[in-house]
């Protein structure tokens, strides 16, 4: 193609998109509230899923040994659990500091009265998890190895969690294919109306003996710069609502801070900025080919 | 002033002729001097009777020929099937030496830039002024920008438009917008000239001044066709007439006029 044709091209796609100020603003008007709804619901799942994930880590199961065990056999067992592939961490407390946080937590300035440490069977072993849904068979596990007197766990958090999360992933699948889906036959239809509009022309174009390519390109670049533009706005529009919701929030909800955590403008951009213009662009393309298609062979 | 002009366009012809009008040459040589052969043509729709039935046409380079008849008579199926824009039923077509029942989609374009063609409602670019719409023509076949600000004027001045360059199409009257197409048509030299009813939209005074150019372009060796009603024009031009009646050739004159209906 001669640099000349090429520079032809780009500008006819550019001037189209004024051409018909209608069609334009439809279409972006239509990518840009898909794609408006897209981010909102990804931002939303995405720290979700953040918040759950975080919970799931606060989930720990706790050991106890047999009275009088000795230090090299609770060692031993530290080991043990450490190699489990589903254990992210483990903690050692020992019987000091088991009574240090209970009086900080529970009696305070009462404490004085006690000379020794009443907990003083209560070293033990905190266990986090990095997958909640393997608690139970941990705790078997935990439960069969000799020397250990109980074992502590939440059940009830662990399952909630566990199904939380697996309904979470499905739900956000299923809103995010259902939105793409009906992002892209309005986006179609949109780009479908605008150049049956134009059907006249490109039918004048094959008529003077254009080639495809040259009929398809200035639609194809005009789709493109469409889904371009459509994607940038709600993009913009989810990054300064994102920071004010999530002050809003914040400040509001105050005693919420320890309990939720939210992903930064930047985490959540890292991922939605690059699919929303891929998408916006993707359909644009497609779109415009697909549609210019039909009213090539004249 | 007229003259000069064609004179002008001669001497770009020539030039076009010696650069690429090789492979032209050599593949109408088998067909003698003929530019379009139909023989036995037949074209029938899906939706019932034939719009064309066993036509046979013979045309030369460098003819200027009327098709003339009453609607339904196959006029505008006959233009369609010249320009390829659909296909023959039986028979065999070629035009310009290309085998129309064979030609390969990707090749239409290439084919049909070496066809002008002048429509009723002059189908130009709405949007866009005199001066883009015929330098779409020279765009679609990839000449520099310094060919086209070359050419496009030049080719304004003959069809007497040269004042009009930035004018959009519907500031023009009915006569210029057919001048503009005419000059989309012949910028890019093609080698056969369609009009069809090129003017069936125009009062007498504008249909001379068209017809008087398409005789004009003729002359400079283009061959020209003209499906047209206007009995007047045919009868007063003594050109060649073919008359179509229900899809079929009825005659086929030198020189004829517009044969009555009964």
């Amino acid at each position: 193609m001669r640099i000349n044709t090429l520079f032809y091209t780009l500008r006819q796609g550019f001037r189209n998109i004024f051409r018909n100020k209608w069609f334009t603003l439809a279409s972006i008007a239509t990518i840009g509230a898909c794609l408006f709804l897209f981010g909102l619901f990804y931002a939303i799942v995405v720290n979700f899923q953040h918040i759950v994930k975080n919970a799931e880590q606060g989930v720990s199961v706790t050991v106890f040994f047999d009275a009088g065990l000795e230090d090299t056999r609770i060692q031993e067992i530290g080991e043990m659990i450490a190699r489990r592939t589903e254990v992210s961490n483990v903690h050692f407390v020992s019987a000091d500091e088991a009574w240090q946080s209970f009086k900080q937590d529970y009696l305070g300035e009462y404490a004085d009265g006690f000379t020794e440490n009443p907990l003083a069977n209560s070293a033990n072993y905190q266990i986090y998890l990095s997958d909640v849904s393997m608690q139970s068979a941990l705790v078997t596990y935990l439960e069969s190895i000799p020397g250990v007197r109980r074992v502590n766990r939440s059940e009830i958090t662990a399952t909630t969690l566990t199904g939380v999360n697996a309904l979470v992933a499905y739900v956000s699948v299923g809103i995010i294919a259902i939105l793409l889906a009906v992002s892209i036959f309005l986006i179609s239809n949109t780009i479908m109306i605008g150049i049956s509009v134009r059907k006249e022309e490109i039918n004048i174009m094959k008529y003077i003996g254009a080639t495809d390519f040259f009929v398809r390109s200035p639609f194809v670049i005009e789709g493109m710069l469409i889904g371009l533009i459509g994607a940038a706005i709600p993009l913009g529009i989810i990054y300064v609502l994102y920071n004010v919701v999530m002050e809003y929030i914040l400040e509001r909800f105050s005693m919420l801070t320890r309990l939720l955590s939210f992903l930064s403008v930047e985490e959540i951009f890292s991922v939605l900025l690059p699919v929303s213009l891929g998408i916006g662009v993707g359909i644009g393309f497609l779109g415009s080919i697909s549609t210019v298609r039909k009213h090539l062979r004249v | 002033m007229v003259i000069k002009v064609g004179e002008k366009r001669g001497n770009r012809r020539g030039e076009r002729t010696s650069a690429s009008g090789k492979g032209r040459r050599r593949r109408t040589a088998s067909e003698s001097n003929e530019i379009i052969t139909l023989t036995d043509v037949s074209k029938a729709y899906s939706t019932g009777a034939p719009a064309l039935k066993d036509v046979n046409l013979r045309i030369n380079k460098g003819e200027f020929v009327f098709i003339v008849g009453d609607s339904g008579s196959g006029k505008s199926t006959l233009i369609k099937l010249l320009l390829r824009e659909l296909t023959i039923t039986s028979g065999y077509i070629n035009v310009m030496g290309y085998d129309l029942s064979k030609i390969k989609h990707r090749k239409i374009p290439k084919f049909r830039r070496n066809i002008g063609i002048v429509f009723q409602d002059f189908r130009l670019l709405k949007d866009r002024n005199v001066y883009e719409n015929v330098a779409f023509a020279q765009r679609i076949i990839q000449k520099s920008n310094k060919e086209i600000k070359k050419n496009v004027p030049s080719i304004l001045a003959i069809v007497g438009l040269a004042g009009k360059y930035k004018a959009k199409p519907k500031q023009l009257s009915g006569g210029e917008q057919q001048r503009v197409a005419l000059a989309r048509a012949l910028v890019n030299e093609p080698t056969v000239l369609l009009a069809d009813e090129p003017t069936g939209n125009l009062d007498p005074k504008n249909s001379w001044e068209i017809m008087k150019l398409l005789e004009q372009i003729n002359e400079n060796g283009t061959t020209v066709l003209v499906v047209t009603h206007n009995r007047e024009i045919v009868n007063a031009m003594q050109k060649r007439v073919v008359t179509l009646k229900k899809g079929v050739i009825v005659s086929d004159e030198e020189k004829g006029g517009y044969i009555d209906e009964d």
